[in-house]
């Protein structure tokens, strides 16, 4: 079989003369007429350069210095703008990561769809909104005659980003980049892109190179997966192959966090430390959590689990006092909780600390680590001169950074992990018992999160903390829950163990969940969507 | 210094301009040949090696009168934009920290203010309270706090919008340790930049009062009179009135090259 795409030796680098760093370090990448090729890798692991790269295409700033690149025997590398311009969308095309920001929100679905067929001569307008019609069709899109005819606003995410997969194969290209198509997805909706873009892909017999950081979603779709690392390729492998026998320490390490795991404990045996009953909260008129009533045992671990939209955070918010509730009632330790935290007392404020998803914005960019330490660790203790420093420095320690190298660091300087680490030091600095985790692994890679998942139960055991975890990463709730809450359109649809909701989920919602969650099992996505369908 | 080397070479020459009119305010009467209101000489006279720059319409020393119009003009603007900052940036970030109806009583009355032309109000405002250097001072900078509130709330914005506020806000943390410790310094740079600007406004919008006769009053020496006071020469071909013009035009563009490179650097620290 003739070779679709051929990239050899490719080299990337990007930034001033003199500063130059190298994204690409001489990557070989070829693919066959209609196979599907994943890609896997952390980011900053250079695949969705890589991926531009296939197209031709490199981001601002970014030059290929050497290699070649062959699209059935034409050198994207040297090729003209004219030539690349008539290559892309009509024999190459792009599905974005996040297709809520790839479409123009000023036009119709259809308009966008049609931009290409016309631009490139390939069909005439009436031609190519038929042929729209019939792809949303085979894109399983609900109401396929009528949904072109949105903006881009009035369909949901997992509609859009079928959209633009349909959009994609307006031309009937010989090769589709998919960067991270699902990854800004809920699970449930996953699995419907997943299952469409596969149908599509197979049916046009489309070669495909498929983005992702996710192995259980690429060995879905892929006929053979390239593990990436640092510009660099780790390991190439049948899909298969690469998940019974994956030779490289680097992919085998990929799994770590389902790895992960930890005794269970009892929930019943400890007291409650935080009781919710009938709790109903939301913005205005509309009620995003409607009478949720939720026991949270002492020196436990409960995850919140749920979709977007599901009330998780704004869970979070109420015990937090940031949104009071507009009815039911609050205990902590046995005591009614004060709806805002204005009116909460300093002792409260203290033993209630918060960890948020976004170390980035939860940090102040201005002030270094020890003055996000110090400042709480004053206000809520009261120590000063040498106790102030020995304490900071301690709480260096629990959080594992050496306080010599990071204490004088302002926040810019750290890494994704060292930020999340230094938000939970900054939680453990005022000494509280109950510390909410708003999704604090989400926007970390793997390995760095299985770290800090590592840091969050070592300090559970060693400080008796109580954990809320709000999450919506089951592989997660998994490894480190005791109790398992479900959530979905604000209402609890399941509460209990860990081991009962795993092993006998009671509700249909949970049931369709866990279903979704992404196994390393090749043939899973076939069989998950016989029984939805069945 | 480190910053200083890596300015480019306009933030420099923009930086040389303004320390030497600085050093001429601070030590006018050392420099200037002749005092600031003293009459030396008859009418226009020409330029002499007695007074390089010839005299004014009333015979004083047009080089010793643009010295001590260095100190009037920039000293007034410098004290008139420093009140407008301190007070708009302070309201601009408690409108945007605290919202709700403090943010919409300060954002009201802020657009009232805006609503009206600055010219017209400062007129208006002027004529009501009498042309003097302090109510000059304090009408301009009650003028000019508008657009630097709306600058500092939406820069502030964007900060409070952030986690850490929140975290902050949950520590119990006071309205001035927040807006001293956690919004301030993320909006410096942005209000440093600014106030360079506003400083050339109001650098200008003094000299356009004193100009139309309200701004500084006679005998002191300023820019903006200066052209004014010996504007007929114009007719008889002399450029000596475009002097004190050129000196204002000369200092505006001096600091629009520092603001420039520290808009740069600002936007760069973003990143």
């Amino acid at each position: 079989m003739s070779k679709l795409l051929d990239i050899r030796g490719l080299r990337l680098e990007a930034g001033p003369k003199g500063k130059r760093t190298t994204i690409l370090h001489g990557l070989d990448l070829s693919l066959n007429r209609g196979e599907v090729l994943g890609l896997v890798g952390e980011s900053g692991a250079g695949k969705s350069s890589a991926g531009l790269a296939a197209m031709g295409y490199t981001r601002g700033g970014v030059a290929i210095t050497a290699g070649e690149i062959l699209f059935d025997g034409i050198d994207l590398a040297q090729a003209s703008t004219a030539t690349l311009q008539d290559l892309h969308g009509r024999r190459i095309a792009y599905v974005a990561q996040s297709a809520a920001a790839s479409f123009n929100p000023a036009h119709r679905l259809i308009d966008q769809f049609c931009e290409a067929p016309l631009l490139h001569g390939t069909a005439a307008r009436a031609e190519a909104e038929a042929d729209a019609i019939a792809l949303y069709r085979q894109m399983q899109l609900p109401d396929p005659q009528q949904i072109g005819f949105r903006y881009p606003h009035q369909v949901s995410g997992g509609q859009l980003q079928r959209a633009m997969t349909a959009m994609a194969m307006a031309c009937r290209p010989d090769l589709i980049i998919f960067d991270e198509p699902t990854t800004a997805l809920d699970v449930t909706t996953q699995i419907e892109v997943l299952g469409a873009i596969r149908d599509i892909v197979e049916r046009y017999d489309t070669a495909a190179i498929y983005i992702t950081h996710d192995l259980a979603v690429v060995s879905q779709m892929a006929d053979r997966i390239t593990v990436m690392q640092h510009g660099r390729e780790v390991e190439t492998a049948q899909t298969r192959k690469m998940l019974e026998a994956p030779k490289a320490d680097y992919t085998k390490s990929l799994w770590a966090v389902r790895a992960l795991d930890r005794p269970r404990r009892d929930t019943n045996d400890t007291e409650t430390v935080l009781s919710l009953s009938g709790v109903t909260a939301g913005y205005g008129t509309t009620k995003v959590l409607d009478g949720v009533s939720l026991d949270l045992p002492k020196g436990r671990t409960t995850a919140v689990v749920g979709e977007s939209g599901s009330g998780k955070s704004t869970l979070a918010k109420v015990i937090a006092g940031v949104l009071p509730p507009g009815e039911g009632k609050v205990l902590w330790q046995g005591k009614p909780l004060p709806g805002p935290y204005q009116k909460r007392n300093r002792a409260t404020l203290r033993h209630i600390q918060m960890v948020y998803q976004m170390a980035d914005t939860a940090l102040n960019p201005r002030h270094t680590v020890r003055e996000t330490l110090e400042r709480p660790v004053r206000h809520f203790l009261g120590l000063r001169g040498s106790a102030l420093r020995a304490r900071v420095n301690q709480l260096m320690e629990l959080i594992e950074l050496d306080p010599a190298t990071f204490l004088d660091r302002r926040i810019p300087e750290l890494s994704g992990g060292q930020k999340q680490r230094i938000g939970i030091a900054r939680a453990l600095a005022a000494e509280p018992e109950f510390i909410i985790c708003d999704e604090v692994t989400s926007a970390l890679d793997q390995l760095v999160a299985e770290g800090i998942l590592r840091l969050l139960l070592r300090l559970q055991d060693e400080l008796g903390l109580t954990y809320l975890f709000i999450t919506h990463d089951l592989a997660t709730v998994e490894a480190i829950a005791d109790q398992v809450v479900i959530m979905q359109r604000g209402k609890i649809v399941e509460t209990g163990a860990q081991h009962q909701i795993f092993a006998a989920p009671k509700s249909d919602y949970t049931k369709r969940l866990l279903a979704s969650v992404p196994q390393m099992d090749a043939g899973w996505l076939d069989g998950v969507r016989q029984r939805l369908a069945s | 210094m480190k910053t200083l080397k890596s300015a480019p070479p306009t933030a420099l020459l923009g930086m040389l301009i303004l320390a030497a009119v600085l050093v001429t305010g601070v030590f006018a009467p050392l420099l200037a040949p002749y005092g600031e209101t003293e009459i030396v000489g008859v009418e226009y006279e020409p330029w002499s090696a007695a007074f390089p720059l010839g005299t004014d319409n009333l015979g004083r020393d047009m080089l010793s009168r643009m010295i001590y119009g260095a100190r009037n003009t920039v000293g007034l603007a410098l004290l008139t934009t420093g009140i407008a900052f301190t007070a708009g940036a302070a309201l601009g970030m408690v409108a945007a920290l605290k919202g709700g109806w403090t943010d919409q009583i300060l954002s009201r009355v802020i657009d009232v203010l805006m609503a009206v032309p600055p010219l017209i109000l400062a007129l208006m405002l002027l004529a009501i309270v009498g042309p003097s250097i302090p109510n000059m001072v304090g009408v301009i900078a009650v003028i000019y706090i508008a657009p630097v509130f709306r600058l500092s709330r939406a820069a502030a914005m964007n900060v409070v919008s952030q986690d850490f506020i929140q975290a902050a806000q949950l520590r119990g943390e006071g309205t001035l340790w927040l807006l001293r410790r956690e919004v301030l310094p993320n909006i410096s740079s942005t209000l440093i930049a600014e106030f360079g600007l506003r400083f050339c406004f109001v650098f200008l919008f003094i000299a356009a009062l004193s100009f139309l006769g309200i701004g500084i009053q006679p005998p002191t020496a300023d820019w903006g009179s200066m052209v004014k006071e010996n504007a007929t020469l114009i007719t008889f071909g002399d450029i000596t009135p475009l002097i004190p013009a050129a000196a204002i035009a000369l200092l505006t563009i001096a600091i629009n090259f520092i603001v420039d490179w520290m808009l740069h650097r600002a936007s760069g620290l973003k990143s």
